[in-house]
């Protein structure tokens, strides 16, 4: 893929094919990103990717804490309630929320993209597995001196958790950042698509198949991806088993 | 003050969390249940409460189940083939040897990467005329294939690529579950000079198998919901020889705006997604006994 991204036209087609092209042509990268409004949906992306990260951060830290570490009133039957989201995949719901969003007046905005992912129940049990891990002796000494729940939460708790924390941004990131079905539903506009419903929509440019931009195009969308993982390979690969055996 | 705080942080910390839940996942599907029961254009003002009508409707649309038989040959065949293949690529390359370290991420990249790139990388190797896949098979000789052009082979080129996607992850799970396996077990069988067909139909086979009814159900739900290659590939086509469930209900609810045949689609997914999550949950409760 990378090869073809650097590719000429007639390169790409023909038969048998050229494994290494004669020149290699950066330019088919500003083409495929001249083509449509790609520097739009590149910050679509990255404004719904990192705002369902940071609010992620705000709705499982609590909630994981709550779960771990107190018992209320329908703790239970709250924590089973997250457990069944932790099933209901997007491809189910789709259609109702849509017509959710449709009546708010939300369809094609940032929000209907980022609303429906602001908690996270993988998450949530996750973090509750690795809060319930930490000492309560050392809670017992925070609170001896005096220190306010929230202070504990966000200065022994989030600290010690900290790994986990770090592993669910970058599997939350990975997966919105690729998320094509969501945003396909709803959006309409270029305004608020995101990088994978651009880059598809790539497929039919007129005049028939360009393969060397679609190629090209799909390196902007895979390239920050490559990037994490190679940076943080054994983090995320750890991640994805962990996921898998539980 | 302090004590009524006291009382009420916990519901106050998981709040946030449980309205997003109830608002995005748990209503909906109320939502979709009940309109299952009605028929709706979504312009129309008024639902027509027309009982199990969808139902029946759907039993007997071709379109509706001519993409159920495609999800069940979609799901039968790349979950059997991932399963199959992951296995004997794990027990090929579980050795702590630097090449393995490779292989490891090799295998596992594709995971990463959106759907949307896998499907155009494979939709230019399949091309027809100058697609990679062709000129393999013609340099060895072999007939050519239409790929994802003709009816017959369309859906079996989704399937190799589902395969080609999911492998390196179903790979490293079955690695993971290879690891956990004790190494005395291998050196009492080692004492009895057993054949290396008999310590794997032995110990290794059931000290994993945990692990592969684990993978088998992800795999299950997750390919229950194929969408996205078939979205970007070929659109259900040609002739609806790849038209899935989600992709029905997707055409029905928005291109067709016949919300409640899309619903009672929806229904279905449902309920076989519910099976297949009741049937997890059976075994991880087992699970945790067996170890």
């Amino acid at each position: 893929m990378a090869v073809t991204s650097v590719k000429s036209l007639s390169e790409t087609i023909t038969f048998p094919p050229v494994w290494i092209p004669e020149t290699i042509r950066f330019e088919n990268f500003t083409l495929a990103w001249d083509s449509g409004p790609f520097l739009r949906y590149f910050v679509n992306s990255l404004i719904v990717t990192l705002s369902i990260l940071v609010l992620q951060l705000f709705t499982i830290v609590p909630a994981a804490y709550a779960f771990a570490r107190y018992r209320f009133f329908a703790d239970r039957a709250l924590f089973a309630l997250t457990m069944i989201t932790l099933m209901i995949p997007t491809q189910l719901i789709f259609l109702p929320v849509y017509l959710q969003f449709s009546s708010w007046g939300l369809l094609d905005t940032h929000l209907a993209l980022i609303l429906p992912f602001a908690a996270n129940a993988f998450a949530i049990f996750m973090l509750r597995q690795t809060f319930k891990q930490v000492p309560e002796e050392l809670l017992e000494a925070a609170r001896l001196d005096q220190a306010s729940e929230w202070k504990i939460m966000y200065m022994i708790m989030v600290p010690m958790a900290k790994p986990t924390i770090i592993t669910l941004l970058l599997f939350s990131f990975i997966t919105h950042w690729n998320d094509y079905f969501w945003p396909l539903v709803m959006t309409t506009t270029d305004a608020s698509r995101t990088l994978p419903v651009g880059i598809s929509a790539l497929t039919n440019v007129e005049g028939g198949v360009a393969w060397h931009i679609m190629m090209a195009g799909n390196m902007i969308l895979v390239v920050p991806i490559l990037i994490i993982f190679f940076v943080a390979q054994r983090h995320i690969i750890r991640a994805f088993v962990y996921t898998g055996v539980k | 003050m302090s004590r009524w705080l006291e009382r009420f942080r916990p519901y106050l910390m998981v709040a946030p969390a449980i309205i997003v839940f109830v608002l995005f996942f748990i209503y909906p599907i109320g939502y979709m249940i009940y309109l299952s029961f009605h028929e709706w254009d979504f312009i129309s003002p008024d639902k027509q409460f027309v009982g199990l009508d969808n139902f029946a409707g759907l039993s007997e649309h071709p379109e509706f189940l001519k993409s159920l038989e495609n999800t069940f040959v979609f799901t039968f065949f790349s979950v059997g083939i991932t399963t199959v293949l992951a296995l004997l690529l794990a027990l090929w390359i579980n050795r702590p040897t630097r090449f393995y370290g490779f292989v490891q991420g090799a295998v596992f990249s594709p995971h990463i990467i959106s759907l949307v790139s896998i499907a155009m990388l494979w939709m230019w190797l399949m091309d027809p005329q100058y697609g990679l896949l062709n000129w393999g098979l013609e340099m060895f000789g072999l007939p050519q294939s239409q790929w994802l052009a003709s009816p017959e082979t369309a859906l079996y080129s989704i399937i190799l690529v589902a395969i080609w996607k999911s492998i390196g992850f179903n790979t490293l799970i079955i690695i993971a579950g290879l690891q956990s396996i004790p190494p005395h077990l291998y050196e009492a069988a080692a004492l009895d000079q057993s054949s290396r067909f008999t310590s794997f139909a032995k110990i290794t086979f059931p000290m994993i198998s945990p692990t592969l009814f684990f993978l088998i159900i992800m795999n299950l739900i997750g390919s229950f919901q194929v969408f996205e290659t078939i979205d970007i590939m070929t659109q259900g086509g040609p002739l609806q020889s790849t038209n899935t469930l989600v992709y029905y209900i997707y055409e029905y609810g928005f291109r067709f705006f016949q919300l409640g045949y899309a619903s009672s689609a929806g229904v279905i997914l449902l309920i076989v997604l519910s099976i297949l999550t009741v049937l997890y949950f059976f075994l991880m409760s087992k699970r945790v006994h067996y170890q």
